[in-house]
């Protein structure tokens, strides 16, 4: 099986601050990788390595059998490489429903309605203030929108970047629901969470993160019965 | 007091002046708003923009008006060219840098317009250049009149490429949320690019409708710019709107302080308003609050 998304000893940082230091991980079609590790890990940094914003200073990514290090953002997230950011970074300016058009600015015009449709199945809630302005939506529905615009794109692969950040238990136990639905209709999922639990929970595998550098990978039954990563991530 | 004799067609020539200080002010405003830059080289892109009316008249005798079809795009593709090929990777992916190359774009360019055409000042004759016509009691100059109707078209267009199209909606997502635009699949470089083309088109209209009644030199362009400069400011950096309104008003100050303080005195009036804007509301009519 090839790996939809590989990443071969990554390094990028910020200035003279390296933040990855040499990271090889792995997404095979249809999975879900969960990417576990304390505040400052880079965790984003990777995210933001992977969909081009910020550069590889060395090493390697390929996402769906072509190489795609430091290309643009927009060229990536044309191949169907979505990267739902930390904090969301909806159009606040603007209305759901052009938030939404924005997301498969990238895609035929034609199957927008479609794909949008498949949204609202998703999010009903999106339909209901598909007019609103999405700056004056609740934080919950602002993530929800965040997640539809990127499934707007038709990805193959999305990155959700802490997406229970900021959700009350009940709608983290909704979102948790969710990425299993969409991971059910074929999209492969790389998720980043503070909730380990419930992402061992929906994981297939996971990656721990520390200091830039992979620790650990494997089975969310090997993380769990890790005693040194049970004390560090678990809390147990 | 004045009467309204004297008032009324002060005011109505007020507005039909700010309409081009409007448009120059439009420009500047979707810049700023969108590239969050100070775009130095307003002025002498405009200056540039004057020549080529000039030429265009003079060299092939095609009326600006008519001009302004071609010279609009011509300064849209120009304006591209220069934030894509130039500003962009001159700025080394530090927008901050963008400000400092978009001045030293402004010195080359006013030099290379003074090399070429001296600091002589030169001016088009056209039939109409001094055709008024009646509205109500006051007389207004045509091309001034055809000016703010030339401008609230221009207005009206912007307005619907940036509410109904796909790229309009790409330029207002990359003003408010670049990451989040980056990350949707749109190429920022591209649209700060199409931003500056929209914004230096909208100098190749201005100019054509300043040419007829007015002069072009290497420097003109700055005077123009200070006071749209004064209007984003007053109309809310960024603003669209307020950039429109904004130039109306500071049209209709400047005709007022003209009358009551002398023609030379004229622009005072506008930069006490941009000092008591900076005083009272810094963000201005339209801006949202910091
Ligand atoms: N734009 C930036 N400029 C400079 N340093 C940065 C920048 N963004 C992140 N860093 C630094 O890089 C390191 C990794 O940050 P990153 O955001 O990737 O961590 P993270 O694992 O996502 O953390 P968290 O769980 O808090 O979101 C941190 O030390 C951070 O301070
Ligand atoms: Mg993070």
């Amino acid at each position: 099986m090839s790996a939809l998304l590989a990443i071969d000893g990554l390094h990028a940082g910020y200035g003279p601050a390296e933040v990855l230091r040499g990271v090889d991980l792995e997404v095979g079609p249809g999975e879900i990788v969960a990417v576990l590790g304390s505040n400052g890990a880079g965790k984003s940094t990777l995210n933001r390595a992977i969909s081009g914003v910020v550069r590889a200073r060395s090493g390697s990514i390929r996402f769906d059998d072509a190489a795609v290090t430091n290309h643009k953002p927009s060229a990536i997230v044309a191949r169907g490489l979505i990267h739902v950011p930390e904090g969301r970074r909806i159009f606040p300016n603007m209305s759901v429903a052009e938030n939404l058009d924005l997301g498969s600015y990238r895609r035929a015009t034609a199957r927008r309605a479609q794909n949008r449709e498949r949204v609202f199945t998703i999010f009903p809630r999106l339909r209901e203030r598909h007019a609103q302005r999405a700056g004056t939506l609740s934080g919950g529905e602002q993530q929800m929108l965040a997640i539809g615009r990127g499934l707007m794109a038709e990805p193959k692969l999305i990155i959700l970047d802490e997406p229970s950040l900021g959700l009350s238990p009940q709608l983290v136990e909704q979102l948790f629901a969710l990425i299993a639905r969409i991971n059910a209709e074929g999209l492969a999922v790389l998720l980043v969470e503070q909730n380990v639990m419930q992402s061992l929970d929906v994981a297939h595998r996971a990656y721990i993160l520390e200091n830039g550098r992979i620790v650990m990978s494997g089975s969310p039954a090997d993380i769990r019965a890790n005693p040194d990563l049970r004390r560090a991530y678990l809390g147990l | 007091m004045l009467s309204p004799v004297i008032l009324i067609p002060a005011i109505l020539n007020g507005l039909l002046t700010g309409a081009v200080y409007a448009l120059i002010a439009l420009g500047l405003t979707l810049i700023y708003g969108v590239l969050h830059i100070i775009n130095f080289a307003h002025g002498a892109l405009l200056t540039a923009a004057l020549f080529a009316a000039y030429f265009t008249q003079k060299l092939f005798g095609i009326d600006p008006y008519l001009a302004a079809f071609a010279l609009a795009p011509l300064f849209f593709v120009l304006g591209y060219a220069l934030q894509r090929f130039v500003i962009g990777p001159a700025s080394h992916g530090d927008d901050r840098n963008m400000l400092l190359v978009t001045l030293g774009l402004a010195v080359i360019i006013e030099n290379a317009l003074l090399y070429a055409f001296h600091a002589d000042t030169r001016t088009i004759d056209v039939r109409y250049s001094f055709e008024t016509i009646a509205v109500g009691g006051s007389f207004l100059a045509l091309p001034r009149v055809i000016g703010l109707g030339a401008v609230l078209i221009v207005a009206l267009l912007l307005w619907a490429l940036l509410r109904l199209t796909d790229t309009g909606k790409a330029i207002r997502a990359v003003a408010k949320e670049k990451l989040g635009a980056e990350l949707s699949g749109i190429d920022v470089a591209h649209i700060y690019a199409m931003t500056f083309g929209l914004g230096t088109a909208c100098l190749a209209v201005a100019a054509c409708l300043l040419i007829p009644t007015y002069y072009v030199n290497p420097h003109v362009g700055n005077a123009f710019v200070l006071v749209a400069f004064t209007i984003v400011v007053l109309g809310g950096m960024g603003s669209v709107p307020g950039a429109l309104i904004g130039g109306l008003f500071i049209g209709v100050v400047e005709s007022l302080s003209g009358l009551y303080l002398g023609e030379s005195l004229g622009q005072i009036g506008i930069f006490l308003i941009f000092i008591l804007v900076l005083l009272v509301r810094p963000s201005g009519l339209f801006g949202e609050r910091a």
